[in-house]
């Protein structure tokens, strides 16, 4: 059974489509990545499937529910890791946990034993009496995160989890992702950053305007949409050397003071480059991010 | 646009969202039961004893017992506006704590009427305490004021309604200073609390007549006095219509929100 199965999905916001036909449907065990500049229509995406909002046109089962009719079934065996966090300030750490396994309806003995796991999952063992207020950033998104398991979900959701963090957090974060894989639960996240989605979706959606615009694992995306090889020239003298050596590669583009050189084969750029010793250059094997600016563009999205 | 309108459908999981508040109100209950006594009290007191010494009786009883009905009322009021708006506009906007809760296999209405039951029963206290301090001192003469219990939750009830509202539309804390400055202060003076309404002319009464306040005021008064209040289901009958139609319209407003 498809834990999450979305077809023809369509929100609009004052006459401008901001889900524009979405279909997916994930498998038991992967990790999906919904990718896309800001205002792309993921978080709508995801508050559509959690059935917070109402979509206009499409179809949503997820857990075997129909969403939104069902919403509140399916919602008992999911878990949400929300882009701004929600913890409760009134609360300390094991408060938070406690009253979240309330809202699921279940009882004292119930909860109380999975806390301490909870907890330990979360990296914060010792700290269930402080307060939200006295926590990192990285020890709330993990506490966060604990407490989106309170009910042992199927299926959990992730909107931009390691946005804000420092690279040791967002580390740490990607460990427990990759334990709960390995425990057998399927993961749904929204994300921008490109190492993230790389190194922990199995497959990914490119959305833009609503749409999506690209579907498949990142090596397949990568494969199907770029050169393999990227020669990226730096400097003032980038662009009068990339209109004589245009020719060595297959795709050239500028963004302000850099040239991105795509090639199948990127040795007789760099052969070029070694004779302008006034240029730098990075010489690299092309990643999602290529594939992300190439589909979506260069130009900012606000 | 249907389902704006729908009508509430609510499970027990609205307990855990009155149980929630009450949980964070434990922690705080000393400040906070002070404040929601002390205020009340100090007008009761000094503007009953203080006031009421120049005055004779007001409608055959002393002032201060005149004071003491319309006070359980108007501390029901006071705590069911603030708890309604300030505190509530708090957890749904700032803390984001219902988002965190429409998380959980939660609905919104099952949030928004846990709210509204939740600022009833805090309303339900402050009236309580002070209708308690006012049997101490003397100035309730019959145990028909007993009655004024399920009154004041009726009363907290309507004004947490009406106070969501404010807090569905709210784009901020200042915008409850017109809430208060154009119907909590006018109700203040116009409903019986501090004076007889028959003091007011003609035009001020006829509005009174239609302010969820003078009708509790109409009926907690004769109860402490130990007589039968008239018109009893017409006055709780306008007390329910307000409680209804507020939570009613909080919770279209609520959807409106944060569910489009």
């Amino acid at each position: 059974m498809s834990q999450l199965h979305v077809r023809g999905l369509r929100k609009a916001y004052d006459g401008r489509e901001v889900v524009a036909g979405v279909d997916f449907e994930l498998r038991a065990g992967e990790c999906f990545g919904l990718l896309g500049p800001n205002g792309a229509g993921k978080t709508t995406t995801l508050r559509l499937c959690l059935g917070l909002t109402e979509p206009d046109a499409g179809e949503i089962t997820m857990m075997g529910h129909a969403v939104p009719r069902h919403a509140r079934e399916a919602r008992a065996r999911i878990g949400v890791v929300p882009q701004v966090d929600n913890l409760d300030p009134d609360f300390t750490v094991r408060e938070n946990l406690f009253m979240y396994g309330r809202y699921f309806g279940f009882s004292k003995k119930i909860i109380a034993p999975r806390i301490p796991e909870l907890l330990d999952f979360a990296g914060l063992t010792g700290r269930e009496h402080s307060r939200i207020q006295t926590l990192s950033g990285g020890m709330k998104r993990r506490l966060t995160l604990a407490r989106a398991l309170v009910n042992d979900p199927d299926l959990i959701f992730l909107d931009e989890p390691t946005t804000g963090l420092d690279p040791q957090a967002r580390h740490l974060i990607w460990e427990r992702l990759h334990r709960l894989l390995s425990d057998g639960k399927t993961i749904v996240l929204t994300t921008h950053f490109m190492d993230e989605a790389e190194r922990l979706c199995h497959r990914l959606a490119i959305l833009d305007q609503g749409r999506v615009i690209s579907e498949g694992a990142p090596r397949q995306l990568i494969e199907r949409h770029i050169e393999p090889q990227v020669v990226e020239v730096y400097g003032e003298g980038a662009q009068a050397w990339a209109r004589q050596s245009y020719r060595h590669a297959q795709r050239c583009e500028r963004s302000g003071e850099t040239i991105f050189c795509y090639a199948l084969d990127a040795d007789p750029i760099v052969h070029e480059l070694k004779r302008h010793p006034e240029l730098r250059y990075l010489h690299r094997p092309a990643n999602l991010e290529d594939v992300f600016l190439k589909l979506t563009g260069r130009e900012l999205r606000d | 646009m249907r389902r704006l309108f729908r009508l509430p459908s609510v499970s027990k999981r609205l307990l855990y969202v009155w149980l929630r508040n009450q949980l964070v109100w434990r922690k705080l209950a000393l400040p906070s039961a002070l404040g929601n006594l002390a205020d009340p009290m100090l007008y009761m007191l000094g503007l009953g004893y203080g006031l009421g010494s120049m005055l004779p009786t007001v409608n055959g009883t002393s002032y201060v017992a005149f004071l003491a009905a319309g006070t359980v009322c108007s501390s029901t009021m006071m705590t069911a506006s603030f708890e309604a708006m300030y505190s509530g506009f708090s957890r749904m906007h700032v803390q984001k704590t219902w988002d965190a809760i429409l998380n959980a296999p939660v609905t919104l209405d099952d949030v928004l009427l846990g709210e509204a039951i939740w600022t009833a029963s805090k309303a339900f206290l402050s009236g309580a305490s002070v209708l308690l301090v006012a049997a101490a001192l003397g100035l309730v003469q019959s145990a028909l004021a007993l009655w004024l219990l399920p009154l004041v939750f009726l009363v907290g009830l309507a004004f947490a309604g009406m106070g969501l509202i404010m807090t569905t539309l709210s784009p901020s804390y200042d915008f409850f200073m017109y809430y208060f400055t154009l119907f909590i202060t006018p109700m203040m003076l116009t409903c019986g609390v501090f004076f007889p309404t028959s003091q007011l002319p003609v035009w001020a009464q006829a509005t009174a007549t239609v302010l969820p306040l003078t009708h509790a005021v109409s009926i907690a008064r004769p109860l402490m006095n130990g007589t039968v209040p008239e018109h009893v289901l017409m006055h709780v009958s306008v007390l329910a219509l307000y409680a209804v139609a507020s939570c009613y319209i909080a919770l279209v407003l609520a959807r409106r929100r944060l569910l489009t």
